[in-house]
């Protein structure tokens, strides 16, 4: 072999190990991630932080518990408002729709879906916060709902499309209508790709700080109903964490901490869900 | 199939009940706060300088009235007057008072008190410098002019006989949010440097010449905590709390005073007869051998006309709380409390809210 | 994967023997009241963003008037004085952009090749679902960690590093502070790298065997045949996964807003401090004194929204096209 051929073979070597270096990297960044955010986060995990609501600052103690009934409270508010546009609206393309006003509602879709969060957060403050004159719960989790929809629509859209013209054929040679069909049998055929689409959704809005700042803002206290300002997870880690108080570093570690094995949890189990779901569809 | 539609119907109705019942159980009104059954929450927003009074007070009343909720975001001066003013607030704090200009801009009348007296503390961290460092004005407005950059400058150096500084860039940090702190800290500075007046001014947000920006007094002590030869300025108890060093200011007779509450307070007293005209004064700089230069009084303001009865009489029952059995918590948190003399004004001025 | 053709024709309206139905008799049938619900809903997803617009526009309108053009390369930002220009907050944004993007990208396409072409199945599988949960964590939390863990790493041993060996760029020189724009860039290449390797490893997958095999058939090696056969036919494809990632880049708040330092200056060194036009959003939009400077900061949001826009937009033509072009040829 030529000393060309050498040097081709050692580039080759060299080139595909950097490769592997790179995998390997970025693999253990989040491995690094996860174990820091552990390892913090489990020390300052006890029972006062889940159950005792902020103390005055400067003083030792407190917890979070209104942050995480907060960012539960939000997240429902944000899944009644966004989750039935996006379902509807992914139905409607996926079925109903023409050409040129589907082509513009997944055009809109793509828009809205790369919207950075903070820019959402600016909208509904405009619309909703400034005329009902306060912060609110409402409007905190609107902000997410508007995050919501495109994602919920494009995965809808997706799995409704993944089901195989044949079942819709068979249920409509059956004599049942077109809604009947729609609801009865091609829905339930894409539910569990839905439901995981959902899932995974609600995942990413949970850890959205930006549009909370300036819609749902802050609060001490367990927040009655939706017109008051509420505490989050993410807006209390954010907080937290740029104040000097080490007892409030600990804090923002622990809720970090829930705030991502919540969302490592939902996506695991979502994208568990999904491989079993193909598995079983080979068949 | 007819199960599972009736089942998704059922399932539809039970949800949509649900959302009707939670909607009902929070009442709805106009304006900020809200009145849930029994419990009130009034909502305020501002000073970052008096967070850590405010929100013991606020958590003391809420012990003595457990009906009252009051929510505070410390989100800056700048911030509280904004959120007053755009009416999403139900009162707000600020350290610096609204000038007649500033009220202009509001829709109602806004009437303002004094809570407590703070001080603003140069704060800083030099690895292997533990003692307390001596500051001129001039060296104040130099480091944020830009144009004292290291530790071992002389005009530093000459003020501190006998203590070793590294030849080091100084980090200045400001605060990067709308703040009062701020408001005073320039507010002294133009008092004391013609060319920081002409280039800069005082405002709760600055055009800052040099520096890194920490969001609120938590960020920047944060920030100075965390960088070596980091400088900045904070509410006093903000370093206490945190155990950081503070400097000496020299005050207008060339002392070299290190802010406590005895010094703080005598800012205010040298000031009597202008607070008598009006509580808005400014006590920065303020003459006499033993006052602190960089003192402050820290105001709430309330809109002068509260339609609502149950939330004007409980805004009203807590300032005359604060008035007089609040004021007893500010010296553990070092701050100094108001002087009698304000404190008989501003129970009289109670009843401008109607 | 998602086409535009209808599955099924749309409800023809015709009842049984082939009679047209009156618009009311379809209405019972049901079929028209799913499709007027689907409608209405979808309606109201192009109203949405119709409105998000409308909003950014009339809520500037002051700040527009005001400053016109001229907003966008006015460097002041000066509250006291009410005057506010944009310049900072681009520069801020395409620095810390373009320098993540320096980083993740040879990053993120190394990482893809080795999980497209060189990997077994299995472990490629389990490092590609590794990688998606990483873009899965929230912003804050990476900003958490910033602040800890990365800034200090940086201002003690890398920051003087890279002064040491490459402080004779303007890019390296000046003040170490930990916090800047170099930090803010780090904690963004860390964010957007999952999706250029997701997206990349898809697209390398697509491209036909046919064209592997033609090169390894003339003798090249296994990495000449990647890097001058397979990733040139993907060529576009990577380009629209690194334009997405630009897109996500642009508009992160969080991360950035806790490491950049927050100071609305334009100075050539990395390792000074500035601010993008979203965490300067982020950090004033509560705290803004004065109307102009609220709508000021809204025209920014708009400009921001623009620009992710035609970025968006740009990038999956380009991922499209390539998807395209590699199903075409098999």
């Amino acid at each position: 072999m030529s000393l060309r051929d050498y040097r081709r073979k050692f580039v080759n070597a060299v080139m595909l190990s950097l490769t592997g270096v790179c995998a390997l990297v970025t693999v253990s960044v989040l491995f690094f991630i996860l174990g820091y955010l552990f390892v913090n986060g489990w020390r300052a995990l006890n029972w006062d932080f889940i159950t005792k609501l902020p103390a005055p600052v400067g003083e030792a103690g407190g917890g979070m518990a209104n942050a995480i009934v907060g960012s539960a409270k939000l997240l429902l508010i944000a899944f009644l408002s966004g989750v039935p546009v996006g379902l509807m609206a992914g139905i409607y393309l996926a079925e109903f729709s023409g050409k040129t006003f589907g082509f513009v509602v997944r055009y809109v879709a793509d828009l809205l879906n790369g919207v950075p969060s903070i820019v959402m957060g600016i909208f509904i403050y405009t619309l909703v916060v400034l005329p009902m004159h306060h912060f609110s719960a409402l409007a905190g989790g609107l902000a997410l709902g508007a995050m919501l929809v495109p994602i919920v629509l494009r995965s809808t859209e997706d799995f409704l499309r993944a089901v195989p013209g044949s079942l819709r054929e068979a249920a409509l040679a059956l004599g049942a209508s077109r809604w009947k069909a729609i609801a009865t049998v091609v829905v339930p055929a894409a539910a569990r790709g839905i439901t995981t689409g959902i899932l995974l959704a609600l995942a990413r809005v949970a850890g959205e700080t930006a549009p909370l700042l300036f819609t749902s803002f802050q609060s001490q206290y367990w927040s009655p109903g939706f017109n008051q300002p509420i505490s989050s997870l993410p807006v209390m880690i954010y907080t937290y964490a740029i104040s000097p108080y080490d007892n409030w570093h600990r804090q923002a570690w622990a809720a970090g901490f829930i705030l991502l094995m919540l969302v490592l949890i939902a996506n695991i189990g979502a994208r568990l869900v999904l491989s079993r779901r193909a598995l079983t569809a080979r068949e | 199939m007819k199960i599972r539609i009736r089942g998704t119907i059922a399932a539809l109705a039970v949800t949509l009940a649900l959302m009707g019942l939670l909607t009902a159980c929070s009442q709805q009104e106009s304006g900020p706060g809200s009145t849930s059954p029994g419990v009130l929450t009034l909502n305020s927003a501002g000073s970052t300088l008096a967070y850590p009074i405010y929100s013991k007070w606020f958590a003391e009343y809420h012990d003595s009235h457990s009906n009252v909720q009051i929510n505070y975001a410390s989100i800056g001066s700048g911030g509280g007057i904004q959120q007053l003013r755009s009416g999403t607030v139900d009162f707000g704090a600020s350290d610096m008072p609204l000038n007649d200009k500033l009220l202009g801009t509001f829709k109602s009348k806004i009437v303002q008190f004094a809570t407590v007296l703070g001080a603003v503390v140069p704060i800083y961290n030099i690895p292997g410098v533990k003692a307390d460092l001596r500051f001129t004005p001039q060296v104040l407005a130099g480091i944020y002019l830009g144009k004292i950059r290291k530790w071992d400058d002389p005009a530093i150096t000459r003020a501190n006989p006998g203590i070793h500084f590294p030849n080091k860039d100084i980090v200045p940090v400001y605060r990067s949010d709308g703040s009062g702190t701020t408001f005073v800290w320039t507010d002294f500075l133009s008092k004391v440097s013609p060319e920081w007046k002409t280039k800069v001014g005082s405002n709760t947000s600055v055009s800052w010449p040099v520096g890194l920006g920490g969001k609120g007094s938590e960020g920047v002590t944060g920030v100075v905590e965390q960088t070596p030869y980091a400088f900045g300025y904070v509410e006093l108890i903000y370093a206490i709390q945190n155990h950081m060093g503070y400097g000496l200011v020299q005050n207008s007779e060339g002392k070299f005073i290190k802010a406590s509450l005895d010094n703080v307070t005598l800012a205010a007293q040298s000031a009597a007869k202008e607070l008598a005209r009006d509580i808005r004064v400014s006590i920065t700089n303020a003459p006499g051998p033993d006052t602190y230069p960089i003192s402050t009084f820290t105001y709430l303001l309330i809109p002068a006309r509260i339609d609502n009865a149950t939330r004007r009489e409980t805004i009203k029952d807590f300032l005359h709380w604060m008035l007089t059995d609040g004021q007893k918590d500010a010296e553990p948190l070092s701050y100094s409390p108001l002087p009698q003399q304000v404190v008989d004004i501003e129970l009289k001025q109670i009843q401008e809210i109607h | 994967m998602a086409t535009t053709t209808r599955i099924l024709p749309p409800p023809s309206g015709k009842g049984k023997g082939g009679r047209r139905l009156s618009w009311l008799q379809r209405l019972k049938r049901g079929d028209e009241i799913a499709y007027l619900i689907t409608l209405v809903f979808a309606t109201s997803v192009v109203l949405l963003g119709a409105l998000l617009v409308l909003q950014l526009w009339w809520q500037s309108s002051l700040a527009r008037q005001a400053f016109g053009w001229h907003f966008l390369v006015s460097s002041a930002w000066n509250p006291v004085s009410d005057q506010f220009g944009a310049l900072p907050f681009i520069y801020g944004t395409l620095v810390t952009s373009g320098m993540a993007l320096l980083i993740a990208v040879p990053l993120g396409l190394g990482a893809a090749i080795f999980l497209a072409e060189l990997a077994p199945r299995f472990i490629s599988d389990i490092m590609t679902f590794v990688t998606e949960l990483l873009a899965a964590i929230p912003s804050v939390i990476i900003g958490l960690l910033g602040i800890f863990v990365l800034v200090p790493i940086l201002r003690v041993y890398i920051d003087p590093a890279l002064q040491g060996t490459l402080g004779f760029l303007p890019f390296f020189k000046g003040p170490i502070y930990g916090l800047g724009l170099f930090a803010a860039s780090v904690v963004l290449a860390i964010m957007i790298v999952p999706f250029i390797i997701t997206v990349s490893r898809e697209i390398l997958l697509a491209v036909p065997t046919e064209q592997r095999e033609a090169a390894l058939a003339l003798g090249a090696t296994k990495w000449e045949s990647t890097w001058k056969v397979v990733v040139p036919y993907a060529r576009s494809g990577i380009i629209g996964s690194v334009f997405l990632a630009l897109a996500r880049a642009l508009g992160e708040t969080m991360a950035v807003t806790m490491v950049i330092g927050n100071a609305p200056l334009i100075s050539a060194s990395l390792f000074a401090p500035g601010n993008t036009i979203a965490s300067v959003i982020a950090n004033e939009f509560a705290e803004a004194t004065g109307t102009l400077n609220l709508q000021s900061l809204i025209e920014l949001g708009l400009v921001l929204f623009a620009v992710t826009i035609v970025i968006n937009a740009f990038a999956r033509l380009l991922v499209l096209a390539t998807t395209r072009k590699a199903t075409s040829h098999g």
